[in-house]
């Protein structure tokens, strides 16, 4: 348990991320999967495929989701790329590490279905944990726990607990917590797959507008389409057991809050209505129309 | 408000509606004394009872701490190994069903008749039981979320420990320290029936009785009953400061408690209904000091 510093890797900016999925091949990858299997063992003696043959290849600052039917696998994945699961065969590596030392050097923030929170740490506490665990000084902590408060608009609940704030509230700490080191990397396993249709889209907006300001690289697993539609850069749809991803689709919405440096027509404040009109214009029905086909034409075999 | 009140309310009533039974009917004081008799007996014997009342509550308190710390130390050891678990769970399981109080003649007879060490003996094992499962069930309660976050974080197991395995197990812990403490007190008294030194609440409630002050038999029951009840309230007290986080009020704060515990009123109503027992000529029966374990197993 040392005090990390991230590790050394090439020089590069989010902004230089080129168009969606065409990373320039100099760059280091931000994640990179090539030929994982992930098999289970079942209880009686036999065995779960639960994913087969997966390559996947994320660029910094892109944001890229898994989608597919329950059990197909992309929670799991996710879980392989955080190096929570070791995968059967295969190899993983984000920013050129090995799974394993990328998340002992802190390389990614995650957050979970569950928010998962201390209940006997206020909502600062929640966020300082990661720093605690990795010896960050107090008065450090409190600092960065009030500007991610602030990021995620709950600057006035620093001192609740936890079980005093509202399930989307929770989320929103869980996620700030994620953030709490300025991972290169942000893992969101279905974060808002327990909420409400309302607040879920609220909170959409908000994780585009994080995503915008801080310049992160995001895999999210979700089994919502317009989610993961809204979000996306590109969308990995996933295939039933044994879980393969079938397509990938890449999103391309214009208005919509891209990684920062990427200026377009995106207005930077005043995200509400542009979300709005995001999930409302052609591009964005085609997008979901094209996911839904595939997912459809990846059903059971 | 009326939280205070009513309970005061109705024991004013229930001990105004006793005396009024006694003094109408004529009944005899060794089946029932008045409550004025009592208190009159309370307020003469008093330096007796104080001093009696510290004897038992000092046995009760090195007892408590004893079986506290034990309970806490067997309910780590358990938690950090499969193996010990194995061992500890089905011996503590044999303890709960071991009528301790009955080991107090002999751990009499083991230790000298002017001893305390063999009540406080009574008391720690006593003790243990409540505390040792409530606590080892704390600590295997971490959610796989925690954990996953935990090892996302390349925690080590200090840290882990530290800031999720011990201060989820905390009201898990109190839960069991309350149970405890009033386990403690009833053990404390009860043990004195079996001979040993002739200086607590429990011996001077059968010597009272055996020579027909049965009013001063009562005075002494109220006595344990106070201490019960001080120690109770302490050990809540200690609860509630150390779980702030527990008495935020909101609706969405009631999932994942540790199951409710026996009130307030079961802890100092079982400890007269102990105590009492030589003055009603009915040996102490041990099933009864083992009713609030299965509490606790429940609980």
């Amino acid at each position: 348990m040392t005090s990390t510093t991230p590790p050394p890797v090439p020089a590069l900016s989010p902004t230089a991320a080129g168009p969606a999925g065409a990373p320039p091949a100099v760059e280091v990858p931000a994640v990179e999967v090539r030929g994982v299997d992930q098999v289970f063992p079942v209880a009686g003696g036999g065995q779960t495929v639960a994913l087969s043959g997966i390559d996947l290849t994320v660029a910094p600052g892109e944001f890229v989701s898994l989608i597919g039917p329950s059990g197909c696998g992309k929670s799991t994945l996710l879980r392989v790329v955080g190096d929570l699961l070791t995968p059967t065969r295969g190899e993983v590596r984000v920013f050129g590490q090995e799974a394993g030392e990328a998340r002992r050097a802190q390389t990614y923030g995650i957050a979970f279905q569950q928010a998962g929170l201390l209940e006997w740490r206020t909502v600062a506490g929640n966020i300082e944990l990661p720093l605690q665990v990795h010896g960050v000084k107090k008065k450090e902590r409190r600092e960065r726990a009030r500007e991610l408060l602030e990021l995620v608009g709950l600057a006035d609940f620093a001192g609740h607990w936890p079980a005093q704030l509202s399930g989307g509230m929770q989320q929103r700490v869980a996620i700030a917590r994620a953030l709490a080191e300025r991972p290169r990397l942000l893992l969101l396993d279905e974060p808002f797959g327990a909420l409400d249709e309302m607040t879920r889209e609220r909170m959409q907006a908000e994780l585009a507008r994080i995503r915008h300001e801080t310049g992160t690289t995001v895999i999210l697993v979700t089994h919502s389409i317009p989610e993961a539609v809204f979000l996306s850069d590109r969308v990995a749809v996933m295939s039933p057991r044994p879980g393969r991803i079938t397509q990938l689709i890449e999103v391309d919405l214009p208005g919509r809050l891209g990684p920062p440096g990427e200026s377009g027509d995106a207005p930077s404040t005043d995200d509400a209505p542009s979300a709005d009109d995001v999930r409302e214009q052609a591009a964005f029905f085609a997008a979901v129309t094209a996911v839904r086909e595939a997912l459809r034409a990846g059903g059971p075999t | 408000m009326t939280a205070v009140v009513a309970p005061i309310v109705l024991g004013a009533a229930v001990v105004g509606l006793w005396e009024l039974f006694v003094k109408a009917n004529d009944i005899k004081p060794y089946l029932l004394p008045a409550p004025s008799a009592i208190w009159a007996q309370f307020r003469r014997s008093f330096d007796l009872i104080l001093d009696a009342a510290w004897v038992t509550g000092l046995n009760a308190l090195v007892g408590l701490l004893v079986g506290l710390v034990l309970g806490l130390l067997a309910a780590l050891v358990a938690a950090r190994s499969r193996i010990a678990d194995g061992m500890l769970g089905p011996i503590a399981a044999a303890m709960n069903a071991i009528p301790i109080i009955a080991l107090a003649p002999l751990l009499n007879t083991m230790f000298s008749a002017t001893s305390s060490v063999p009540r406080r003996m009574v008391v720690a094992i006593v003790v243990f039981f409540p505390v040792f499962v409530n606590t080892a069930r704390g600590l295997r309660q971490v959610s796989p979320v925690q954990r996953e976050l935990m090892r996302s974080l390349n925690a080590g197991p200090g840290a882990f420990a530290r800031m999720v395995q011990l201060p989820g197990a905390l009201p898990y812990f109190f839960t069991g320290f309350r149970l405890a403490s009033s386990l403690a007190i009833i053990a404390a008294v009860v043990a004195e029936y079996f001979g040993g030194r002739q200086n607590g609440l429990g011996s001077r409630i059968a010597s009272a009785a055996a020579s027909s002050g049965y009013p001063r038999a009562w005075a002494f029951v109220i006595a344990a009953c106070l201490i019960g009840i001080l120690v109770y309230l302490v050990a809540g007290l200690l609860e509630w400061l150390a779980t702030p986080w527990r008495r935020a009020g909101s609706a969405a704060g009631r999932r994942r408690r540790p199951p409710a515990v026996p009130a307030l009123a079961a802890a100092p109503a079982t400890a007269p209904a102990m105590a009492m027992a030589p003055a009603t000529g009915v040996a102490p029966a041990t099933d009864d000091a083992s009713a609030p374990w299965t509490a606790s197993r429940d609980g």
